[in-house]
């Protein structure tokens, strides 16, 4: 009786032990290596954009697989609970869909050395695609007043003479636009409606800001909400990241007097003309996006994401590892590769050697 | 009685019976009925598939009617007051299988074929870009953690228990079972939080994430669901039992042990394993206070730790350019996570039969 | 002789005993330390939002009762919606599995019910919005034409189907089996004796479960109830993933406005949120821990009225 009880719970110990024993195979261990040149090692903690999180991924990957000893592990806790991570010390860098605040500049983080300042660092730029789901329509032609305006809910119907007025030659359904926003606040509806109220001050009358502001639509949870409301309910149209909106037809946005469609290299364009914002430490890449380029085949609505670190950590060798960690995230490899598994677009060369120059100084 | 309204009175003694198999009958001619007309208006255009949820649907609320028509015509208004209950009761059943089936279906269908593929339980997600890595990383996570959260709070839990039913009298028992009702009411995310909060401050360490906060944050959690549920359980051993095993000097402790939870072990797993399949699902916050990795993590105290529900919901909420990858992993970790719930279930019960009275019921 | 002094005879101290009692003790205290500490560490996060100058909370709420009230709103509205769906049908099903089904088919069917208590939470998400939202849509569009005049089902219909109704929906399906469970094992306690005689006394089955089944069972249910009402209040993830929020107090049920509940909140918001807005989030899950409070504290003192039955007193 009593060897039946143990026997069973010996049984359920050893299968429980079996299972957990098991080792995962794609993590063979290949640190013993000899002929790896002075390779790197250590964990790195990061916390921030579930925006960068798929680059992140493939970031860590590669530069895993290139230094056996070291482990980066990026929660995609979201902007915010990134800033505060990486400023209270949890976290060796933090990924934001926004630069630091001045506020945020001043407060010291145990992390970094006394009297350092964190640094911006622009990283990853993702245009923002206005895709729609309307039968038989395609190459729909819209520009800032008339997006503000369909987001605002003052235009109801998609053939307004507003949007009438864009696509001559189009036939237009009468139907009732839906729009779909997101519903918890993102980097995404900040860059979003940055670019309305820049371009469309006296329709979009409301600041720029996180959360969606007007009560129109639908609201869906996060790009993949987004996009499965997009997909699944007609007559529907939202702002979602590029990298989601493959196989949905987006919109041609009309930036100065011609129509330019969404493309990769037209973001980081946009991206590298702008000016880096002022008042900030000499490394810090904050970039006020210039969302009135008019270039040919610029793309304005694009939204850069930062990775946040000390210019000098406390600790040398954390300091020697993110450094190295983001000199791969900014180089050329690491950008190509980002966009290869995340879709985002690879920085433009003149803003990448400055972002290189910037991760020099990290000590 | 209520029951007799207006209609034929007739003597009950000898009133009609429906024949047998006759409700079956009706049922299924009803389902029949409502699908030719479900069929109809998918041929008339109206609906590009075959409504077959909404044919069961309707069917049965068309066979609840019926069968309360045909049983008031044929044998009185009682009888078929008890046959609408009956088949109403018979439609909750349907309409809550409805979407129990449809859920269960929807998770095999996109998870299924992802699971089985070899790399799903041999790799983790260390270096993986591409359509490949696996669950191992998450399922080791979530096994220690819920395991540390389960030896945390099993004991506490049913030592309180059996202090609120056998020993508590007064003001602490009331606190106590006062607090427990306050404690289920916390909400997970700020249990997560509490967690990460508590462990910065014992370690001194304002970013330590490891599995045992997350398991902490878990216990939080599921010690009033443990309290609660042994709490009626040992109330329903009969005193009878204790009184017996006093008269025969046994001391009250070793009555406890021996007597009172040995006969109310089967309900105290049951309950147990509730608490357990509540906190193994929880996201977020295992996200706030066990973190985030890739990799393995056997160590339950340094380094951050994955989980299966944080895996499947990031999975899901950070899709990169090739979103079916993330998507399919996504749908084949939820699935891997009822079943190892299962799993932990059919465990449990082993454990409370071989552990429980043998009753010649 | 035996008129004489009672002396009390002392029981023999054990130490197994002290030992035991001491331990069960300790751990009702602990559970004490653990939730002081929680509710220390909740007051010092919301005290910030709760005494916040009028402008510096989101939603440009001017207070954060301002903030708080729409969302209280919303989590007591979608919880009861999903009340109204699951308390009839999960006591259908509890007595379908006790009274109705046989012996043997009742056990299998007592057991899914309980396994589909393991179903996580996000999952049901994810189910609701990818499979039930897109499948019920156009049955909105058929209430709202048809039955628009009532006003729970007018406004402008939702396009996806993420509505409120689908939410409670979710909901409800979510506290089927717990209550269902807990249902089902205090109808399988009503005396035998008190069936038996109903149904000699010529009862129908229903007249049985009426007479006899029912009112033995009341407290039980009601604190059936309680538990769901409990889960479905405190819900994040599903309706985090299923609802289309907007901040608004409105009784529709088919719009895409949608009231938002305090636990939908903070899942939304938590991720982006910084400085004061963090508070608020903190403060928020302050009340929402009264709410469920409040609603556990009902069904401890209905359920109280029945400890007569228990067979530890």
């Amino acid at each position: 009786m009593s060897f039946t009880r143990f026997g069973s719970i010996a049984v359920v110990a050893v299968a429980a032990s079996l299972i957990l024993s098991s080792c995962a195979a794609n993590e063979s261990t290949t640190t013993g290596s000899t002929n790896a040149p002075a390779s790197l090692s250590g964990t790195l903690a990061g916390i921030g954009s579930s925006a960068q999180g798929a680059a992140e991924t493939a970031w860590s990957a590669d530069f895993q697989s290139a230094n056996p000893g070291v482990t980066i592990n990026y929660n995609p806790a979201g902007s915010g609970a990134g800033r505060t991570a990486f400023l209270a010390g949890s976290a060796d860098f933090a990924g934001s869909d926004a630069a630091l605040k001045p506020e945020e500049l001043a407060t010291a983080s145990p992390k970094c050395a006394a009297a350092s300042k964190p640094i911006d660092l622009p990283v990853y730029i993702s245009p923002i695609a206005i895709a729609y789901n309307v039968d038989g329509l395609k190459d729909l032609k819209l520009d800032a007043a008339t997006i503000a305006g369909i987001f605002k809910g003052s235009i109801k119907t998609w053939n307004d003479p507003k949007i009438a007025a864009l696509n001559s030659g189009t036939t237009l359904p009468s139907a009732k636009i839906e729009v779909v926003h997101r519903a918890d606040d993102s980097g995404t509806t900040q860059n979003f409606t940055e670019y309305l109220s820049a371009n469309a001050p006296d329709v979009w009358s409301v600041p720029a800001a996180q959360t969606f502001p007007f009560k129109v639509g639908d609201a869906a949870t996060g790009t993949p909400g987004v996009a499965s409301a997009l997909k699944a309910a007609k007559n529907t149209i939202g702002y979602i990241d590029d990298s989601a909106a493959t196989g949905m037809t987006v919109a041609q946005l009309k930036v100065g007097d011609a129509y330019s469609t969404i493309s990769a290299a037209g973001a980081a364009d946009v991206v590298a003309k702008s000016p880096i914002a002022s008042g900030r430490g000499a490394n810090d890449l904050a970039i006020a996006i210039d969302r009135k380029n008019t270039d040919a085949n610029a793309w304005p609505l694009v939204l850069v994401s930062y990775l946040i670190t000390c210019s000098e950590y406390k600790d040398a060798a954390t300091g020697k590892l993110v450094a190295a960690y983001a000199k791969y995230v900014a180089s050329d490899a690491g950008q190509q590769s980002a966009a290869k598994t995340a879709g985002s677009a690879p920085l433009a060369a003149d803003l990448a050697a400055k972002v290189a120059t910037a991760i020099a100084t990290i000590k | 009685m209520t029951a007799v309204t207006s209609g034929p009175i007739v003597n009950s003694l000898t009133t009609g019976k429906l024949p047998r198999g006759s409700v079956w009958m009706v049922l299924i001619g009803s389902w029949a009925i409502v699908g030719l007309v479900f069929m109809f208006v998918q041929f008339a255009g109206g609906t590009k598939t075959f409504n077959l949820v909404g044919s069961l649907f309707l069917g049965t609320i068309l066979f609840d009617i019926l069968i309360w028509v045909l049983s008031y015509l044929v044998e009185g208004v009682r009888k078929a007051k008890d046959r609408l209950v009956t088949s109403l009761i018979a439609t909750a059943f349907i309409i809550t299988l409805l979407p129990l089936v449809s859920l269960l279906y929807t998770v095999v269908a996109n998870g299924l074929g992802r699971m089985i593929e070899p790399s799903f339980f041999t790799e983790s997600m260390r270096n993986i870009v591409d359509a490949s890595g696996g669950v191992v990383h998450a399922l080791i996570g979530t096994l220690e953690i819920t395991a540390a959260a389960a030896i945390i709070s099993i004991p506490i839990g049913l030592l309180t228990s059996v202090y609120l039913v056998e020993y508590g009298r007064g003001n602490l028992a009331r606190a106590i079972t006062f607090l427990v009702d306050v404690m289920t009411g916390i909400p997970s995310i700020v249990a997560g939080l509490f967690a990460f909060a508590l462990f910065a401050l014992l370690t001194g360490n304002p970013g330590f994430r490891a599995g045992i906060s997350g398991a902490v944050a878990l216990a939080v959690l599921m010690i009033p669901i443990v309290v609660r549920s042994s709490e009626e359980m040992l109330k329903l051993v009969p005193n009878e039992l204790r009184e017996a095993s006093f008269a025969l000097g046994v001391p009250k402790w070793l009555t406890i042990l021996k007597v009172v939870i040995p006969t109310s072990i089967a309900g105290i797993v049951t309950g147990v394993m509730l608490a357990v399949a509540r906190v193994i699902g929880e996201t977020a916050p295992l996200l706030i206070a066990a973190g985030f990795t890739a990799s393995v993590n056997y160590d339950l105290f340094a380094n951050p730790m994955m989980t299966m529900p944080v895996f499947a919901y990031t999975q899901y909420a950070q899709q990169g350019a090739h979103a079916s990858d993330f998507v399919n992993r996504s749908w084949a970790t939820a699935l891997t996570l009822i079943l190892v719930v299962m799993l932990l279930n059919l465990i449990a019960r082993l454990i409370a039969r071989i552990f429980s009275p043998k009753l010649g019921r | 002789m035996t008129t004489g002094p009672e002396d009390k005879i002392p029981a023999r101290t054990r130490l197994g005993d002290r030992v035991f009692s001491t331990s069960t003790i300790v751990a009702g205290s602990i559970i004490l330390a653990v939730l002081a500490a929680v509710a220390i560490f909740l007051v010092i996060q919301a005290i910030p939002a709760i005494v916040a100058k009028p402008g510096t909370l989101p939603n440009g709420a001017a207070n954060f009762w301002d903030y708080v009230g729409p969302l209280v709103f919303g989590t007591i509205w979608a919880a009861a919606l999903a009340m109204i769906m699951a308390v009839p049908i999960s006591i259908g099903v509890a007595l379908f599995i006790s009274h109705y089904a046989p012996r043997r088919i009742a056990q299998v069917l007592g057991y899914i019910v309980d396994l589909l208590a393991a179903v996580p939470s996000v999952v049901f998400g994810l189910w609701g919005v990818q499979v039930l939202a897109p499948a019920i849509q156009p049955f909105y569009v058929w209430l709202n034409t048809n039955l628009g005049w009532i006003p729970l089902f007018g406004g402008e219909t939702s396009g996806t189907g993420r509505t409120i109704l689908t939410v409670a929906i979710v909901l409800a399906v979510m506290v089927l089996p717990i209550m269902t469970a807990v249902c089902r094992e205090i109808f399988l306690q009503t005396p035998r004796l008190h069936e038996e005689a109903a149904l000699a006394l010529g009862a129908t089955r229903w007249e049985m479960i009426k007479t006899a089944v029912l009112p033995f069972a009341r407290p039980g249910i009601v604190s059936a109830a309680m538990l769901g009402l409990g889960r479905a209040l405190g819900e994040t993830m599903a309706v985090a993933i299923v609802l289309s929020p907007a901040l608004v107090v409105s009784f529709f049920l088919l719009t895409s406005q949608n009231p938002e509940t305090i636990a939908g909140n903070i899942a939304l918001q938590f991720s982006e949120a910084s400085g004061i807005g963090l508070n608020a989030l903190v403060a928020s899950g302050l009340v929402l821990f009264v709410i469920t409070f409040i609603v556990n504290a009902v069904a401890r003192f209905v359920v109280s009225r029945r400890r007569a039955f228990s067979g530890a007193n």
